[in-house]
């Protein structure tokens, strides 16, 4: 049994967040798995995920994985990331895909032609170190308010239920970038490249033990 | 709001980093992973390397370079040079880059472009040009490390990649590189207003106010040097703070 598994579906690099983790847990059993099996008997599981959203839940379909991230997401610590958290929605607009519906909402895209205060252009991947204003949650400690994190998206979650929401950020207009429910955690943006506050956030999600 | 980007590039060759003048005369900067750990202790948003070696050279050390860099450093890293198909961005990526940068290859075959944003997701793909002026607010991409000319318009090639499904753009003035007069901003301003995608300004920065210029006239996302850091006459903390008095929203 390890402690934690890192969901592999076959869509994007996993090895920075196998890193990462590492970092902050070097004692813990760390697997990159795309068993069933192992992600059932693991204490905690990360569901990461890149790309588009339509080849993320094929590949997940695929590799027959679908009922063990459910299960996982509804019985022990879970962290989503990136695609990872957009697929808990229920309906992505990246390619008009049903997700896995394990929390109510909507994947949305940013606006064409967005633009700042100041009139400038903001482009699409929304990509760079933004401030994460965070609610209060035990994967927060330790991270001050408005730490900015390393995103990479052009889409994001509108959860129908405003109680899931755990952080939000601007871009230009607020934005969910965290949700959360019972023993399940998901963010947009990428903890494993956001430097200490990320590995802080990582460190939080290996101690973390939800009721 | 979300920061502007300051990132340090490293340019590596037979497990050193050099930095050269407009594309020649190469001279030694260091070890790339003490370097990258420095640039990362100092604050720097991202990591670009940029394998130089020329191609019939052993390629493999960059992979245990960026293998480990990966293990110690927690910032997005890409890498770049020689990437000719999609199997070159998989063994990259699986190193520990974040994002593979294509130059030459996305002229000689675009497809490529295709395939490997399709395959890892745009999130990845950044594709370099090089870039030289031709006319008054015409530019020509360049390849081969700037030996060839492509009969590319700059700015067409730009729009072209985007389409393809490059993620961000890694722009660089050949008239200005190496030669510490600041970016070529007329260019970056086309490029960047012509595009969705984020543009990173490269080429010519020789003191703080050239970066900082990069962003507020030439429009960049982001901003890329290599000598000012390496030979330690600014930190990239300096570099951010510089930037943030003057208006400029960066990650400090």
């Amino acid at each position: 049994m390890v402690d934690i598994a890192i969901v592999d579906y076959g869509m994007g690099n996993l090895r920075s967040v196998q890193q990462a983790v590492r970092k902050v847990a070097p004692e813990a059993g760390v697997s990159v798995t795309d068993d069933a099996k192992v992600i059932a008997d693991a204490k905690r599981v990360i569901f990461p995920g890149q790309g588009a959203m339509r080849d993320c839940m094929r590949e997940l379909d695929a590799r027959g994985l679908r009922q063990a991230v459910l299960d996982a997401a509804r019985n022990k610590p879970f962290l989503g990331i990136c695609i990872g958290l957009q697929m808990l929605f229920e309906h992505s607009a990246e390619g008009d895909v049903p997700g896995l519906a394990v929390l109510p909402g909507e994947v949305v895209r940013f606006a064409h032609d967005l633009k700042d205060a100041q009139g400038n252009k903001l482009k699409v991947p929304h990509m760079g170190w933004n401030q994460v204003h965070h609610a209060e949650h035990v994967l927060w400690n330790g991270i001050p308010q408005d730490a900015r994190f390393y995103f990479v998206h052009s889409y994001y979650v509108q959860p129908s239920d405003t109680g899931l929401v755990q952080a939000t950020s601007d871009y230009p207009q607020p934005f969910v970038c965290a949700a959360a429910r019972d023993n399940l955690f998901a963010v947009q943006f990428h903890p494993e490249k956001s430097a200490a506050a990320g590995l802080q956030l990582l460190q939080n999600f290996i101690n973390w033990n939800p009721a | 709001m979300l920061a502007k980007r300051i990132i340090p590039c490293l340019d590596v060759t037979a497990g050193r980093v050099v930095k050269g003048v407009s594309f020649v005369e190469l001279r030694d900067a260091g070890d790339p992973v003490e370097i990258a750990r420095r640039y990362d202790d100092q604050g720097a948003d991202e990591l670009t390397f940029l394998d130089i070696t020329a191609s019939s050279d052993d390629r493999s050390i960059i992979f245990h370079i960026i293998e480990k860099v990966a293990e110690q450093v927690f910032i997005p890293l890409t890498v770049g040079g020689g990437v000719r198909e999609v199997q070159d961005v998989r063994n990259l990526l699986n190193a520990g880059a974040d994002k593979v940068s294509i130059n030459t290859s996305a002229v000689v075959n675009p497809q490529l472009v295709a395939d490997a944003a399709g395959r890892y997701g745009s999130q990845c793909i950044v594709v370099a040009i090089d870039a030289k002026q031709v006319a008054p607010g015409k530019w020509e991409v360049f390849t081969h490390g700037g030996r060839k000319a492509t009969g590319l318009d700059a700015v067409e090639w730009a729009k072209n990649m985007q389409t393809l499904g490059a993620g961000e753009i890694l722009l660089t003035s050949m008239d200005q590189d190496g030669q510490k007069r600041g970016f070529d901003l007329a260019l970056t301003r086309a490029v960047t207003d012509a595009l969705e995608i984020p543009v990173i300004a490269s080429g010519g920065v020789g003191n703080l106010q050239h970066l900082a210029d990069g962003v507020k006239l030439g429009g960049a996302d982001a901003v890329l040097a290599a000598s000012i850091f390496h030979f330690g006459e600014y930190t990239v903390q300096q570099a951010k703070r510089y930037m943030a008095q003057q208006g400029i929203e960066v990650r400090l």
